[in-house]
């Protein structure tokens, strides 16, 4: 008796382990998966959320860091990658990959000095740097006060926060910086994780956004929701043009603006420092990588539905949560590209 | 019936064969088991060597020496990571051994009988506290206090004396190889305690007993008797501690400010082996850079390895010396 029930038990578990798949296989795709960048994991999340209270689909995004994201799509093992920092060109076609933008936002400087309201401190591009370099140590240094007249600063060191983990927030930041100082692209340059001059790091935007929380004359840089979220003191920055921006949808949109997406082979374009008076200088966009031979064209399919429909309905949530979406010309463009660079592995476009 | 009864009569033989057949098979499973541990190590330690070489090729020993970290432009040294983890570690056990010495003396000598469950128990629900939360305690409720009220007067009065005034000097941030070194030292206290505990539990009532009829007091029972008995058992409690305090990471990731650079002062930022390998080991774009922060994971396992090889060794000493005394 307790043999057969045994057996039984056993078929039944064969059963539904061989019946799983053609239950899948027969409703279409159902689950699609991404790794990357963790500066867009809020709206991927949201927008995930979204989608599948509408479709039934399901997407599964790790938020592992960009370098994660192009490991992972290298190796194959998720459907699309993410990732902060553009790859090159060269990098793409070595990798047989294509990439597109999603999505934009600003990074932030934020600091924790009591009595002053966000917006109140300006600091130039020169500052920035000469301030993560370490050269400048003191918030009554005489340069400080030359942009802030009027503003009460106390004489506090300046205990710089930057990034502990490698991230393409700080890819974004210190292009930025490497392109307003000679100095720093020199001594330290860009990168997802550079020789910091000075200060401390924290683990992750919310790391780094605790630390200035907790640390009266500290300086870090966040991406914008989280300044938004915490409630940060952010300041402005002189831009290219002079002006002193503050940094909010409308500067990031004119930073966005400036970008010449059409002329760049791989939309390898990079937003930070942009010229135009209401420019943010540090503005970046977020990148999806995938693969231009498909082996299984219904996945991709899949994804690229996803993407399309985010690009379409994913505004509004974008705009809530401090990102920039992309604006229709550049979508047109990218689903141009996904026409002409995704194939099958019969060389069949996978979109539309 | 028939067969019953045939099933009976058959079944002892049966068990007989089954059974030798069985308890070959059983044996043989978990020596598979146990070989397969050994296994893993040395598949660790291969695989570890394989990914850590071209590090190694390129560096040479000076990457042992070196203090420089840079992603940018691929120039790697496990100094500033090896001097963090050594010194916080130090630190934790210059705090942890004292006080987990004193909770162990209390708990079997001194304590009223009603109070040694609660607070035996206290101790062991510490060690099972998450490191994590050792971690979020450490920085938003520990690192204020210490920045606020304790390194202000650190560095006024410490940081004057010469020689080791350039330890204790700096601003005040609260977050720094001090604070980590603090923050071990908190979380081993109850992994030790209970070892130390333990150890003084095996001590012979007799002798005890004997000293304190010769008119000893608690403290000279404790130097002469207690002591001298576990002293090996000891050693090696404190290091298994410190085998913890090398490898714990979460908790020190949180407090220790991970910069890269070499700092004086204990209240400036460091970064530990295992904590620079928690930041950076997800983005770590470029074969060096990945090369050689497994090339650090590599001389973690080395070191945690020689402590514990040490733990063991004192361990196997005291159990075969209590077997010739008792």
């Amino acid at each position: 008796m307790r043999l057969k029930l045994f057996s039984i038990m056993c078929f039944l578990f064969l059963s539904l382990l061989t019946a799983r798949p053609f239950i899948v296989q027969a409703e279409g795709v159902k689950a699609i998966s991404g790794a990357g960048a963790t500066f867009p994991y809020p709206v991927y999340a949201k927008w995930a959320a979204a989608y599948y209270k509408l479709t039934g689909i399901k997407m599964n995004y790790q938020s592992i860091g960009s370098g994660g994201g192009i490991k992972q799509i290298k190796a194959g093992t998720v459907d699309f990658g993410a990732s902060d920092a553009p790859l090159k060109p060269s990098d793409l076609n070595n990798a047989g990959l294509m990439q597109f933008p999603m999505i934009m936002g600003g990074v932030v400087p934020v600091v924790n000095l009591r009595g002053i309201k966000p917006g109140q401190i300006r600091l130039s591009n020169e500052l920035m740097a000469d301030i993560y370099l370490g050269k400048v140590k003191k918030w009554n240094d005489k340069r400080i006060a030359d942009e802030n007249p009027g503003l009460g600063l106390p004489a506090r060191n300046i205990i710089v926060v930057h990034r502990a983990d490698g991230s393409g927030t700080t890819w974004i930041f210190t292009n930025y910086l490497s392109k307003v100082s000679k100095a720093w692209k020199e001594k330290v340059g860009c990168a997802k994780a550079v020789a910091w001059p000075a200060g401390i790091g924290g683990k992750g935007n919310e790391g780094v956004a605790s630390y200035v929380r907790r640390l009266p004359g500290s300086i870090g840089y966040v991406e914008y929701a989280y300044a938004l979220q915490n409630k940060l003191t952010y300041i402005k920055l002189k831009n290219r043009a002079g002006s002193f921006v503050a940094p909010e949808s409308k500067t990031f949109q004119a930073a966005a603006a400036n970008a010449d997406w059409e002329h760049s082979e791989g939309f390898y374009v990079v937003l930070t420092d942009q010229p135009g008076k209401d420019s943010w200088p540090i503005t970046g966009a977020s990148f999806i990588l995938m693969h231009k031979v498909q082996k299984k064209p219904g996945t991709a399919r899949a994804v690229l539905k996803f993407f399309d429909w985010c690009y379409r309905n994913g505004k509004k949530m974008a705009e809530e949560l401090g990102y920039v979406p992309m604006p229709g010309k550049v979508i047109t463009l990218v689903e141009e590209a996904w026409k002409s660079q995704i194939k099958d592995s019969s060389g069949q476009p996978v979109w539309p | 019936m028939n067969s019953t009864q045939k099933a009976k009569g058959a079944h002892p033989v049966k068990a007989g064969w089954i059974g030798q057949i069985a308890d070959a098979v059983f044996t043989n499973l978990t020596r598979i088991c146990a070989i397969l541990v050994l296994l893993i190590i040395l598949a660790m330690m291969v695989s570890l060597f394989i990914g850590a070489w071209p590090a190694f090729k390129k560096f040479g020993l000076s990457f042992l020496v070196s203090s420089e970290w840079n992603p940018v432009t691929e120039d790697f040294g496990a100094f500033v990571a090896i001097y963090g983890t050594l010194v916080t570690s130090v630190i934790a056990m210059l705090i942890g051994v004292p006080v987990s010495f004193g909770i162990a003396i209390f708990i079997t000598e001194l304590c009223p009988v009603w109070l040694k469950r609660p607070v035996s128990t206290a101790i062991e629900l510490l060690a099972a506290i998450p490191s994590i939360i050792y971690g979020m305690w450490g920085l938003f409720v520990f690192a204020p206090f210490f920045a606020d009220h304790i390194e202000p007067w650190i560095s006024d009065n410490l940081g004057q004396i010469p020689l080791i005034g350039e330890l204790f000097s700096g601003p005040p941030l609260g977050i720094g190889l001090l604070t980590a070194g603090i923050i071990l030292g908190i979380m081993v206290i109850p992994f030790m305690a209970s070892v130390f505990r333990d150890l003084f539990e095996v001590v012979p009532p007799v002798l005890k007993e004997s000293a304190y009829g010769i008119g000893a007091t608690t403290w000279e029972v404790i130097k002469k008797i207690v002591l001298p008995y576990t002293k090996i058992g000891v050693v090696g409690g404190t290091m298994l501690g410190l085998g913890r305090a090398l490898g714990e990471t979460m908790a020190v990731t949180f407090v220790i400010g991970n910069a890269d650079r070499l700092e004086t002062s204990l209240l400036m930022p460091g970064n530990t082996i295992s904590s620079s390998l928690a930041n950076q080991f997800t983005e770590a774009v470029g074969e060096m850079y990945t090369s050689s922060l497994i090339a650090l994971g590599l001389i973690l396992f080395f070191i945690t390895f020689v402590v514990l090889s040490i733990a063991k060794f004192f361990l196997v000493r005291l159990t075969m010396r209590e077997g010739t005394r008792t």
